[in-house]
C-alpha cells in the first residue's frame, strides 16, 4: 500500500521522493531482542527444550521410557558396573544406617543385584534372551523385585508390551529409578508433559481473558460491569485454592482435565490487562476510522484493534506459560495432576521424595536441572520479550 | 471514612454471590452427585437415596442453593462427610497452626525483603546488584517442592537440627521447635519474588526530584533511603503484602503437608483427595471473604500512609 503511493507519486516528480518504511512493531522488537544477549542465549535454550519436547512427542526419542534398562535405582555413572559394585553397599549400608522405614527391602535389592547382573552381563551377554529371563526369574527378579510379576500382568492387561526380562544395565549414566527405567528418558518424557501441559493450558487462558477482556473493554457498560464481576469473583478465591477446588470434583485425571483446571482458572490477569489496553485503544481516532468505513462491532475488536494489543497478549502468555508449569508440577506432585502412567517433573519429583531418603538423589536432581533450566531461560526470555516489545515498561517489573 | 468503608461492604455483596454461585456451581453440578461419593463402593440404592435426602440433593437446585446461601449466611456449613467433625470446630482448630507459620513468616519475609531490595537498589546497577537478580531469578524457577525437600532432608533428617516433622501442644514449643524450620523454606520461597518486586518499587522512586532535593539539603543517604523513598514506595508494598494474605493461609498447604502441621492448608489437601466437599466450600467461601476484607484494609492503609490519597 505505502509502497504504491509512493511510486505512483515519483514518476510526475522531478526528483525522487525520499520514502521511507517505518520498521513495524514486531521488526523494532526483533532488533532490540537481538541486541540483548541474555535474550538470545534463553531464546535458544527454550527453543532446544521445545525441539526436545517435539521430537519426545513425535516418538523419535524416550518412546521407550517406560523400559526398564537397569537395575532398580541403578546409581548414576559413566565408568560402568565395576565402579558401582564398591559404591552400591556404601550405598546400602548408608540407607540403612539412619533410614527406618522400608530399608531393609531396599538394602537387600541393590547389593544382591548388582553382583547377580554383573554375572549375567559379564558371562551372559551372548546368551539368549530366553534364558536371560529364566535365570533372571528363577534367581534374581523373584527375590528382586515380588511386584515384578504383578506388574508384568498389569502391563499386558493395559496392552504394554511386558519388557523382556533382558541383561539389566548395573548403572546407567544418568542412574535409574525404582524401576530401573533410564532417568534421563524419564526426565525427557517429564519434560514432554510439564511443557506441553504449561502452553497448552496457558493458550487456553490467554484466549479466555483475551476474548473476555476485549468484549469488556470495547463494549463497555453493562458488558463491562458483568465482566469485571466475574473477574472479581474469580480473583478474590485464591488461585491454588481455586485450582484445588476444581481438581476436587473432576474425577477422571487426565491430560486434559489438567488443561482445562489452569487454563479455566487463569485468565484473570490477562482480563484486566486486555480490558485497560480495549479502553485505552477504542477512543483512537484509527478506531473511529474503521467506524467510519463501516467495520462491524467484531471486526474492529479483532481485525482492527487486537494487532495492536497483541504484543501485550504475547507477553502475558509468556508469563502464564511459566506459571502453570510450576502450578503443573505441584499439582502433579499431589496426585490430582496427571495420570500415573503418564510421567512430569511434578509426579518425578513425587517418586523423589522417598528416593532422597534412601540416598537415591539422581532422579530428584535430573528434574530439577530440566524444570529450573527452561524455567529460568523461559522467565529470563519473557523479560526481555516484555522489554523489547515494551520500552516504556522497561524496568517496571523486577528487570 | 464510615460511608465508605460501609459503601465498599456494600460492594462486597454481588462478589460473594458471584463467589457462592461459583462453588455451588462446581461443587452442586459440576462434582455430580455427592451420594456417590459419600456412599463409596459398598452401597445400594436405598443407603444412596437416604443420603440424598439428608443432603438435601433431591431437591430442585434453587433449594440447594438456598440451602448453601443459608449456610454462608449463618456460617454453619454442617459437619465434614469423612470425620464427621463439624466444620466450624475443624476451621477454629486448623486456624491456630497455620497462622503460628504463617504470621512470622509474613513478618520476616517482608522486612527481609524491603531491606535489602533498599540495600540493592541502592547500588543499582553494580555487580551485587546484577548478582543478587541472577540468584533471585534462578532461585524463582526452583520449585517450592524441591526447597521443602532437600531442606527437609538436610536440615532435619540428616544434621538433625529441627524436628522432620510434627506438631505439639505449647505455642511456643510449636513455634519455636516445629515451625523455625517451615519459615526458613518459607522465606527462601518468598524473598527471592520479593525483593525482585520492591527493588522495582525502589527504583521508580529513587529517580524522583525529591530525592535529589533531599540530598541538596544534605539528608543521609540512610535517611532518603530508609524514610523518604520507603514512604514514598509503600503504597506498591502494602497492597502485594496485602494481596498475599489471604493466599498465605492456603499457600503454604505444601509446606503443611510435608510437616504434618495440622492448618488449614493441610486441611484442604485432606479434603481434595477425600473428595471432602463441604469442607473446601466451607473454606473457599471463608478465604474470599477474607480477600475481600484484606482488599479493604489495604485501600483504607494507603490513606493512612500517603494522605493524598482520596478514598471515593
Amino acid at each position: 500500500m505505502a509502497t504504491n503511493m509512493a511510486t505512483l507519486g515519483a514518476p510526475p516528480a522531478p526528483r525522487e521522493i525520499p520514502h521511507t518504511v517505518s520498521p513495524s512493531l514486531w521488526i523494532l522488537a526483533w532488533r532490540r531482542l537481538r541486541q540483548d544477549r541474555v535474550a538470545m542465549i534463553s531464546m535458544a535454550i527454550v527453543g532446544a527444550f521445545l525441539v526436545l519436547i517435539l521430537l519426545s512427542a513425535t516418538g523419535l526419542i524416550a518412546a521407550d521410557w517406560s523400559r526398564e534398562v537397569g537395575v532398580n535405582y541403578a546409581p548414576p555413572t559413566f565408568m560402568g558396573p565395576d565402579a558401582s559394585s564398591e559404591a552400591a553397599p556404601a550405598q546400602a549400608a548408608k540407607a540403612a544406617a539412619g533410614e527406618t522405614l522400608a530399608s531393609t527391602y531396599h538394602s537387600t535389592i541393590v547389593d544382591p543385584l548388582a553382583d547377580v547382573l554383573a554375572q549375567i552381563r559379564g558371562e551372559g551377554k551372548p546368551k539368549a534372551p530366553a534364558a536371560g529371563a529364566d535365570a533372571g526369574a528363577g534367581s534374581g527378579d523373584a527375590s528382586v523385585d515380588p511386584l515384578a510379576d504383578v506388574m508384568a500382568d498389569i502391563r499386558a492387561g493395559k496392552g504394554v508390551t511386558a519388557p523382556v526380562a533382558e541383561t539389566r544395565a548395573a548403572t546407567l549414566p544418568f542412574g535409574g529409578d525404582k524401576w530401573g527405567r533410564d532417568v534421563l528418558k524419564k526426565v525427557i518424557k517429564g519434560s514432554e508433559t510439564s511443557i506441553a501441559v504449561g502452553i497448552a493450558s496457558a493458550i487456553l487462558a490467554t484466549f479466555l481473558g483475551t476474548v473476555f477482556g476485549a468484549v469488556a473493554g470495547y463494549y463497555g457498560r453493562w458488558v463491562d460491569d458483568f465482566f469485571n464481576w466475574f473477574y472479581s469473583v474469580f480473583s478474590s478465591i485464591p488461585y491454588l485454592l481455586l485450582i484445588l477446588a476444581v481438581a476436587a470434583v473432576l474425577k477422571q485425571k487426565g491430560l486434559m482435565t489438567i488443561i482445562l483446571i489452569l487454563g479455566l482458572t487463569g485468565w484473570s490477569g490477562v482480563f484486566r490487562l486486555i480490558r485497560g489496553e480495549y479502553l485505552k485503544h477504542k477512543a483512537r481516532e484509527y478506531v473511529q476510522a474503521a467506524d467510519a468505513i463501516g467495520a462491524s462491532n467484531m471486526r474492529r475488536i479483532f481485525v482492527h484493534i487486537f494487532p495492536n494489543v497483541s504484543h501485550v497478549v504475547l507477553v502475558q502468555l509468556s508469563i502464564l506459560a511459566v506459571a502453570f508449569i510450576k502450578s503443573e508440577v505441584i499439582l502433579s506432585f499431589l496426585g490430582f495432576g496427571v495420570p500415573v502412567d503418564v510421567v512430569s517433573w511434578g509426579s518425578m519429583l513425587n517418586e523423589a521424595q522417598n528416593e532422597l531418603i534412601l540416598g537415591k538423589w539422581w532422579q530428584l536432581v535430573a528434574a530439577t536441572i530440566a524444570m529450573a533450566t527452561l524455567v529460568t531461560a523461559f522467565s529470563l526470555f519473557t523479560d526481555a520479550l516484555r522489554d523489547a516489545l515494551d520500552p516504556k515498561l522497561k524496568g517496571m517489573a523486577g528487570h | 471514612m464510615t460511608a465508605y468503608i460501609v459503601r465498599r461492604l456494600w460492594q462486597m455483596i454481588p462478589t460473594l454471590l458471584g463467589v457462592i454461585l461459583l462453588v455451588f456451581f462446581l461443587f452442586n453440578w459440576v462434582g455430580g452427585d455427592p451420594a456417590y461419593v459419600l456412599a463409596g463402593k459398598i452401597s445400594n440404592q436405598e443407603q444412596i437415596d437416604n443420603i440424598r435426602r439428608q443432603l438435601g440433593v433431591d431437591q430442585p437446585y434453587y433449594v440447594q442453593l438456598g440451602i448453601f446461601i443459608k449456610q454462608v449466611v449463618t456460617g454453619d456449613f454442617g459437619a465434614s462427610w469423612s470425620t464427621n467433625e463439624s466444620i466450624s470446630h475443624i476451621l477454629a482448630t486448623r486456624l491456630g497452626p497455620s497462622l503460628t507459620v504463617t504470621v512470622p513468616l509474613l513478618i520476616l519475609d517482608t522486612l527481609i525483603a524491603i531491606g535489602l531490595a533498599l540495600a540493592v537498589a541502592y547500588v543499582r546497577g553494580s555487580l551485587t546488584d546484577r548478582m543478587v537478580m541472577i540468584v533471585c531469578t534462578v532461585g524463582l524457577s526452583v520449585s517450592i517442592l524441591v526447597y521443602i525437600i532437600v531442606f527437609q532432608y538436610v536440615f532435619a533428617y540428616k544434621l538433625g537440627w529441627f524436628p522432620v516433622q510434627g506438631w505439639g501442644n505449647g505455642f511456643w514449643e510449636n513455634l519455636i521447635r516445629y515451625s523455625s524450620l517451615p519459615i526458613l523454606i518459607g522465606l527462601a520461597v518468598s524473598i527471592a519474588p520479593d525483593l525482585r518486586l520492591f527493588r522495582t518499587f525502589f527504583l521508580d522512586e529513587i529517580n524522583q526530584d525529591y530525592v535529589r532535593t533531599a540530598r541538596a539539603k544534605g539528608v543521609g543517604e540512610n535517611r532518603i533511603m530508609w524514610v523518604h523513598v520507603l514512604r514514598n514506595a509503600s503504597i506498591p508494598i502494602i497492597t502485594n503484602v496485602m494481596s498475599q494474605l489471604p493466599g498465605l493461609l492456603v499457600g503454604v498447604f505444601l509446606i503443611e503437608r510435608f510437616f504434618s502441621i495440622p492448618g488449614i492448608g493441610r486441611e484442604v489437601i485432606l479434603a481434595v483427595e477425600r473428595s471432602d466437599f463441604p469442607v473446601i466450600k466451607a473454606i473457599t467461601i471463608y478465604v474470599a471473604v477474607a480477600t475481600m476484607v484484606f482488599n479493604l484494609l489495604a485501600d483504607l492503609m494507603y490513606k493512612a500512609v500517603d494522605p493524598r490519597v482520596q478514598l471515593k
